[in-house]
């Protein structure tokens, strides 16, 4: 095993793929001088040159709508939007044509193509740097969306994402980047729509995404002499892999989703009602979602830290759940 | 053209016409249902401009799309069926009027959201120049999308990187109700073409032949590693903008100055000016297209129904990563 950070480990699995078949190519912008805004594609002009990194103006509405016919007319790109935020600007390309057009001719047409982008608070970005948008990729069929947590599943989901004929928006947060983990020296590839059960426990079952898994496993060292909370990351949540929660919810009875999206109409909600269809009556107590406070995320610091959930919020609203 | 080129072209023509008028006599009676956005008087600029371009050439369309898929090789039965919502037709009853592709043919598709089609056509442009196919792209859009984003985006991305496509605009003076003058200050699309360092030329819209030769350039320009072009053909909508419009933004008298260069008239004065065809050989091909057209419609009509069990069928590709 090696140590890296979340960032390399995305730089090596884009880095392997583009080694790997010659029809991987990049867009976006920023992403060959400087290697992209978070250094995720540092390196790769000098490596395959210009024809397989393509650097745009700032115009995201034209480099994801390329990124979707060139995927169509048979390459696999890898297209950057640097902030989720932008993707507002790109949504066409995104949901009514990338997440559309298979459905759309009868299964003619195929749309292999990974959107990369970041997410989340707590850089005191403010309101258009800091948004988490996963729900409404998530609601719209024909698109997957990861979400890794660790550089671990960063690696090996990515590669699996670029290997996908279908398009996979790919969730980064910006607070991992620089956080470090484990990954296999030799090559893996990890499949989109299986959860990983990050620590193991018989009375609560936690699912987290993205940051907040960090976030949900140090809650659950707080507690763990209180309460044994199993935590599980799905990774993905298009596919969701909705056994693994349901197995883990008729082993504990006891269900928080912690999302760092907002509260309301995000993601967890989602999780909920596929669970009270499931396994309602394994439920011993009703489920919950904690997520940001439903505001556009404020600038200042205290403010800021106030809307995101954190480590204490989330063991208070274990203990509430157990009590 | 030749004389064989331009019979042809004017047989498209009429084929495209006529499927349009049997569509609408259809909705009338109530066998289509949804919407459709029919192409009268502009079949010329879908003809002309798909007469220039290489068969295996790539194209996307519009809303508007019908004559450009037929203009590209469609099987009138099969876009019948599609219209029909059978499971014969190209995208087994999911696409609909404004959602036909065959793959097969270069036809990348027609579509709903104006201006969509620009970035991906630009997009499938680039796949073409990375893997030098040699084949270049095609992208069909109205005067109304150059007032999007995305054509702007799209059109100077396309020039910067020198990609094998052309951008060809119809400009059919209205963008559903809105008149030109209304939606932009310049007297003509093809003038914006030097914002992008791009060149930009205009043509007669209903004369196929001058949407031709211009496309031709545009093709030869792209093909050879020149970059896109943008061809604006000056052409008139003569039915509404979509089934239930009944165009009371203009006149009667505008209306019928354009009959006046109704793109069939134009083409058939001159086969028969050329001694290409007698007008006996022309209503010879005139019952030729009907009878396309009927067997179109009973080949539609006697289609099964889309089995229901297979509606999430094509939402994802089915592929094992591993």
């Amino acid at each position: 095993m090696r140590n890296v950070t979340y960032v390399r480990a995305l730089n090596e699995a884009i880095a392997e793929e583009m080694e790997r078949d010659d029809d991987v190519f990049l867009i976006g912008e920023d992403i060959a001088d400087c290697g992209g805004v978070f250094g995720v594609t540092a390196g790769m002009l000098r490596r395959f040159g210009r024809r397989r990194v393509w650097q745009t103006p700032i115009s995201e509405a034209a480099f994801t709508g390329l990124a979707v016919g060139a995927a169509m007319a048979g390459l696999r790109p890898v297209c950057e939007i640097m902030y989720v935020d932008f993707a507002t600007t790109c949504m066409d390309q995104i949901l009514n044509q990338a997440a559309k057009l298979r459905y759309m001719s009868g299964g003619q047409l195929t749309v292999p193509l990974v959107i990369r982008t970041q997410q989340g608070g707590g850089t005191c970005e403010a309101a258009q740097h800091s948004q988490n948008f996963e729900a409404i990729f998530a609601h719209v069929p024909g698109l997957k969306v990861a979400m890794p947590a660790t550089p671990h599943d960063a690696k090996g989901l990515l590669k699996a994402a670029i290997r996908d004929d279908n398009p996979v928006i790919f969730l980064e947060h910006k607070l991992l980047y620089e956080t470090k983990g484990e990954i296999p020296r030799e090559e893996y590839v990890i499949p989109l729509g299986e959860a990983d059960i990050k620590r193991e426990g018989d009375q609560l079952t936690l699912v987290a995404t993205s940051r907040m898994v960090l976030h949900a496993l140090e809650a659950a060292d707080r507690v763990a002499g209180e309460v044994s909370v199993e935590v599980i990351d799905p990774r993905t949540i298009v596919p969701f892999d909705l056994d693994t929660v349901a197995a883990s919810v008729e082993k504990t009875g006891r269900l928080l989703i912690v999302q760092e999206a907002w509260q309301s109409g995000g993601f967890g909600s989602e999780i909920i009602r596929r669970i009270v269809d499931r396994c309602f009556d394994s439920l011993k107590a009703p489920p919950r979602v904690h997520g940001s406070e439903d505001v556009p995320m404020p600038f200042s610091p205290s403010l800021e830290a106030r809307v995101l959930p954190n480590p204490d919020s989330i063991a208070s609203a274990i203990r509430e759940i157990v009590a | 053209m030749t004389p064989i080129q331009l019979r042809e072209c004017y047989r498209m023509m009429l084929l495209i016409r006529r499927f349009e008028e049997a569509v609408e006599e259809l909705f009338a009676q109530g066998l289509i249902v949804g919407t459709a956005h029919f192409c009268i008087g502009q079949e010329a600029s879908a003809v002309g401009a798909i007469a220039a371009l290489q068969p295996d050439d790539m194209v996307t369309s519009n809303h508007r799309g019908h004559g450009h898929f037929l203009a590209k090789g469609a099987d009138p039965r099969r876009l019948m069926a599609e219209l029909f919502g059978r499971s014969t037709g190209y995208a087994g009853g999911r696409g609909g009027s404004q959602h036909v592709a065959d793959f097969s043919i270069g036809f990348l598709g027609s579509h709903g959201i104006t201006a969509g089609m620009i970035p991906i056509a630009t997009g499938a442009a680039l796949t073409q120049k990375l893997q030098q196919t040699g084949r270049i792209v095609l992208a069909f859009f109205g005067d109304g999308a150059t007032g999007q984003g995305a054509f702007h985006e799209a059109v100077n991305i396309g020039a910067m990187w020198e990609l094998p496509v052309v951008y060809l605009c119809e400009n059919n003076m209205y963008a559903m109700s809105t008149p030109v003058e209304e939606a932009f200050r310049v007297p003509s699309v093809a003038e914006r073409a030097s914002a992008w360092g791009i060149p930009g030329v205009r043509c007669d819209g209903n004369d196929v032949e001058a949407v031709a030769s211009a496309v031709s350039d545009a093709a030869k320009r792209a093909r050879a590693g020149g970059g896109p072009t943008l061809v604006e053909a000056q052409t008139y909508r003569q039915c509404g903008h979509s089934k239930s419009d009944e165009c009371l933004y203009r006149t009667d008298e505008e209306e019928q100055r354009w009959l006046q260069r109704d793109p069939l008239t134009v083409a058939a004065a001159k086969l028969i000016e050329r001694d290409i065809c007698t007008p006996d050989a022309l209503d010879r091909l005139a019952a030729q297209v009907e009878r396309e057209i009927e067997e179109a419609i009973q080949f539609a009509s006697e289609s099964p129904e889309p089995d229901p069990e297979t509606v999430a069928d094509g939402v994802f590709a089915d592929f094992d990563v591993i």
